[in-house]
């Protein structure tokens, strides 16, 4: 028995040695995790958490926003936007643009992240490789003003007959194959941004893979990148105008896709910004006194029609009773309700320029009125125009996300209820109703649009007959002509006039009924200053951040 | 025993390839298409991406050349990744969820024989019915909600402290592996406490539990050298699955902490399909899967000398 308990007792006393030893390698494991912070005014630097893991890097393929906010602080482009988002000089200081080319001048300073000169032949490489058919870029078409672009990207000219060449190391020239008023605004854009020769060469497939296979010249350079875990940039010292960034470091030392877990990191204190956050996630924000902020991120979502033979919704009075049986303000208000998301007239977004003013502002877009016993006129002319008794059934084709689901469910509680129709939800994931969209197995679509560059045309253009985006293949002359118009016209107000006339057609025909403008939520340090939130190019943007000392200092 | 693994080996071959080939089918019989992008793509621009990614040739064409790759060891280039092999992808994200997924097997199976010979100790008594009170919940409640409830937590404790005390998120050290592999390994937990209770009992009433009763030999002996070791066999058999459904199952776990780790990339490549991550990653686990049986297989014979395998 004493035997018994003495082995006990050393039993014990060997146990809480081992637990004492365990809790001391724990308290050594845990202590260092403090370090992480959201933002630092001594080091100057700020973190985020991203999304997703950037998917393609390569300036000249990519086509995504989350590779875009990344491309737009390592990288810059002929011009670039000031921090008040208008067009200023970046690798270019001088330009002009004529109707049939365009000439820039590059800066003397301007340098890539290896201290070499970036000249206009970067350029003339970069270009010629996006529109090659064999580096298959998807955004190859936002060179096409240029001459010859679109025939070699077709497979019909060699890629050296591209209308762009360097006059010497810091003069570049375009020719245009017609006048493009927007022109510069590409320029801005990270399909046109430089990629240097030798350097792409050397390093084959393996170009933009990783940290190390990349060459920057933007405010910032990548300097490390673990594959869905983190990405850090820091401040490029080649950078030309690198005495006006403020900044040191941007970490990213979270990737995650749940708006949650950003939410609770930027809690923690953790990261500055937590963006892309759901109603859900705001849950308890308010009682914390956060300041919740929204801003419009260019997507526009609406209701496309089938136009293709034998499609019901090619009615134009079937079209019409659905304009005047929808309500914008309950979608966005009712039923979405995602503070930041707008009711939507138009395909243009609000906070587009115009002439001089804003865009709807000198246009102000047509609001249906609306009016069921209307509608069901409307619904009885449509059986006439279609030679049908009863129409049949209508497919409503819509992604899986929450906002496409809960927008089919409204309409089709709403199409039903108010003028009798007989609406299926064919519910997809976002590939797939693509692929359906562009088969053209639907009746009406709830779609969305973004867009490329920083132009109405980017929106305007979208149902033009030759357009791929246009699904549904609506196909007019007058519209064709209005937007042709809208492409070549250097007069500022004829173009403006173009786009109004664009929208009118929009409206009168029902080509498509708009649903809302989508905004996004998001939570920022109250120290940070200076983060550029922007519906085209990548977002959000710290190359003009700045952090406000601590208030004990 | 030579023999046996050899054979064990060959038939998991047989196994991959089934996988491989199921899966290849199913993926291509699912409507949807890899190459679409919100923007539609000229023809000319979509033929240049068939021709990269081999999608130009027949489909039979497709499945021989991606055997020949496999047989190489090569899964291709990913779809979404661009500039990213799939073997990379594997590389690099699968030691994470394995590093994770070994941590919430300990926990798992520690916690699952602990809470299990408890239950079976206290048989009907209220530690009995705490603990199996708590293991319904465990396998009813979806790992999401733990998830969330467990980086709620953390974010509790590190206010009501003052400091960071546990990251909610992330990944680089200890502290970031804690909480996640207690919610991975939840559920699994609560199945071997399950498991572990019902054979414990089983066993309590066996004859040589008697005997060594009668014979006067210590509770403690009898519990650990009778009664656990006996107990523990059914234990051991689900252990090699429960490994692959751990380090594969860990997709919600990975996406609420921002881990990195590969669960992300299997579940998010069959969303977008990315059929090259989705061959890759499905054949990996799979290779991965039979393995772990075969290696659970061969551990018995350490446990119970009765079934060695490979002897007549």
């Amino acid at each position: 028995m004493t035997h018994n308990n003495h082995r006990m007792r050393s039993q014990q006393s060997a146990s809480r040695r081992f637990f004492t030893a365990v809790a001391c390698s724990l308290c050594v494991l845990l202590s260092p995790l403090s370090l992480a912070e959201a933002l630092n005014y001594e080091t100057r630097s700020v973190s985020f958490a991203m999304r997703q893991e950037p998917p393609d890097l390569n300036a000249m393929t990519s086509t995504d926003t989350t590779s875009g906010f990344i491309l737009d602080h390592i990288m810059e482009g002929l011009l670039t936007y000031d921090p008040k988002g208008n067009l200023v000089g970046g690798v270019a200081e001088r330009w002009e643009l004529h109707d049939d080319r365009a000439i820039f001048w590059l800066r003397e300073d301007a340098r890539w992240s290896d201290g070499s000169a970036i000249t206009a032949h970067d350029f003339v490489f970069a270009w010629r490789k996006v529109v090659e058919p064999a580096t298959a870029s998807e955004y190859a078409f936002i060179l096409f003003p240029i001459t010859n672009a679109q025939a070699i990207n077709e497979g019909e000219l060699d890629s050296s007959e591209l209308g762009v060449r360097a006059l010497d190391d810091r003069t570049l020239e375009v020719s245009l194959h017609q006048p493009t008023p927007y022109f510069l605004s590409l320029t801005a854009f990270r399909t046109t941004y430089p990629a240097k020769q030798s350097f792409v060469e050397s390093k084959g497939q393996r170009y933009a893979a990783d940290a190390t296979d990349m060459l920057y010249n933007g405010p910032f350079t990548l300097t490390e990148w673990v594959h869905g875990a983190s990405v850090a940039m820091e401040k490029n010292p080649y950078y030309w105008n690198r005495d006006n960034i403020w900044l040191n470091r941007i970490d990213v030392p979270y990737i995650t896709e749940d708006a949650n877990a950003r939410m609770n990191l930027y809690r923690d204190h953790k990261i500055a910004v937590a963006d892309e956050l759901v109603s859900e996630s705001l849950d308890g924000a308010l009682q914390e006194r956060m300041q919740i902020k929204t801003f419009l991120d260019g997507a526009i979502f609406f209701i496309e029609f089938n136009y293709r033979p034998d499609y019901p919704t090619r009615s134009l009075y079937l079209r019409k009773a659905i304009q005047s049986v929808f309500n914008t303000d309950d979608l966005v208000y009712k039923v979405l309700g995602n503070p930041g998301s707008y009711p939507a007239y138009t395909i243009y977004p609000r906070w587009m320029k115009g002439a001089e003013d804003l865009f709807v502002r000198e246009h102000p877009p047509h609001k249906p009125d609306l009016n069921v016993e209307k509608a069901k006129g409307y619904l009885e002319q449509a059986r006439q125009e279609l030679g049908v008794d009863e129409l049949p059934p209508l497919t409503l084709l819509a992604d899986d996300s929450p906002n496409g689901q809960k927008t089919a469910e409204y309409l089709q509680t709403l199409l039903t209820q108010s003028l009798g129709l007989d609406i299926r939800v064919d519910v997809q994931i976002f590939k797939q109703r693509l692929a359906k969209m562009t088969a053209g197995d639907f009746d009406m679509v709830v779609s969305g649009w973004g867009p490329d560059y920083n132009d109405l045309l980017t929106y305007g253009d979208l149902f033009a007959s030759y357009n791929l985006n246009n699904r549904g293949r609506y196909n007019s002359e007058e519209f064709d002509h209005w937007v042709s118009v809208a492409q070549s016209s250097l007069d500022t107000d004829a173009r403006m006039q173009a786009f109004a006339k664009l929208q009118e057609l929009m409206f009168d025909n029902v080509i498509m009924v708009p649903l809302y403008e989508r905004g996004k939520i998001y939570v920022q340090h109250p120290r940070l200053h200076g983060v550029l939130r922007r519906a085209v190019g990548g977002d959000p943007n710290f190359n003009f951040s700045t952090i406000e000392p601590p208030a004990d200092q | 025993m030579t023999e046996f693994i050899i054979k064990r080996l060959l038939s998991g071959l047989v196994t991959i390839w089934f996988i491989a080939t199921a899966t290849f089918i199913g993926m291509h019989a699912v409507p949807g298409d890899p190459l679409a992008n919100a923007k539609a793509m000229k023809p000319e621009i979509r033929k240049n991406l068939e021709a990269r990614y081999g999608l130009d040739k027949p489909v039979l064409q497709q499945y021989g050349i991606f055997l020949t790759n496999m047989l190489k060891g090569d899964f291709g280039i990913s779809f979404t990744q661009k500039n990213r092999r799939v073997n990379d992808i594997i590389r690099e994200h699968f030691p994470v969820s394995a590093v994770l997924g070994v941590l919430a097997l300990i926990i798992a199976t520690v916690g699952g024989v602990v809470w299990g010979a408890l239950t079976a100790i206290y048989r009907d008594r209220w530690p009995d019915s705490v603990i199996m009170f708590l293991v319904v919940i465990a396998v009813s409640v979806p790992s999401f909600v733990f998830a969330m409830l467990g980086q709620l937590g953390i974010l509790g404790v590190n206010k009501w402290l003052g400091f960071s005390l546990l990251p909610v998120a992330g990944w680089g050290s200890f502290g970031h592996m804690l909480v996640p592999a207690l919610v991975l390994g939840l559920s699994t937990m609560a199945f071997l406490t399950r498991l572990m209770r019902s054979s414990m009992l089983e066993v309590t009433n066996a004859d040589y539990i008697r005997t060594a009763k009668a014979k006067g030999v210590s509770p403690l002996r009898i519990f650990y050298k009778h009664q656990l070791r006996n107990a523990i066999l059914p234990v051991v058999t689900v252990l090699g699955p429960a490994i692959a459904a751990i380090t594969t199952g860990g997709f919600v776990v990975e996406l609420v902490f921002a881990i990195p780790g590969l669960g992300r990339y299997f579940v998010q490549a069959v969303q977008q399909l990315d059929y090259t991550v989705i061959m890759g990653t499905t054949v990996f686990y799979g290779a991965f899967l039979v393995l772990m049986v075969l290696l659970v297989d061969i551990l018995y014979g350490f446990i119970d000398p009765r079934i060695r395998v490979g002897k007549h």
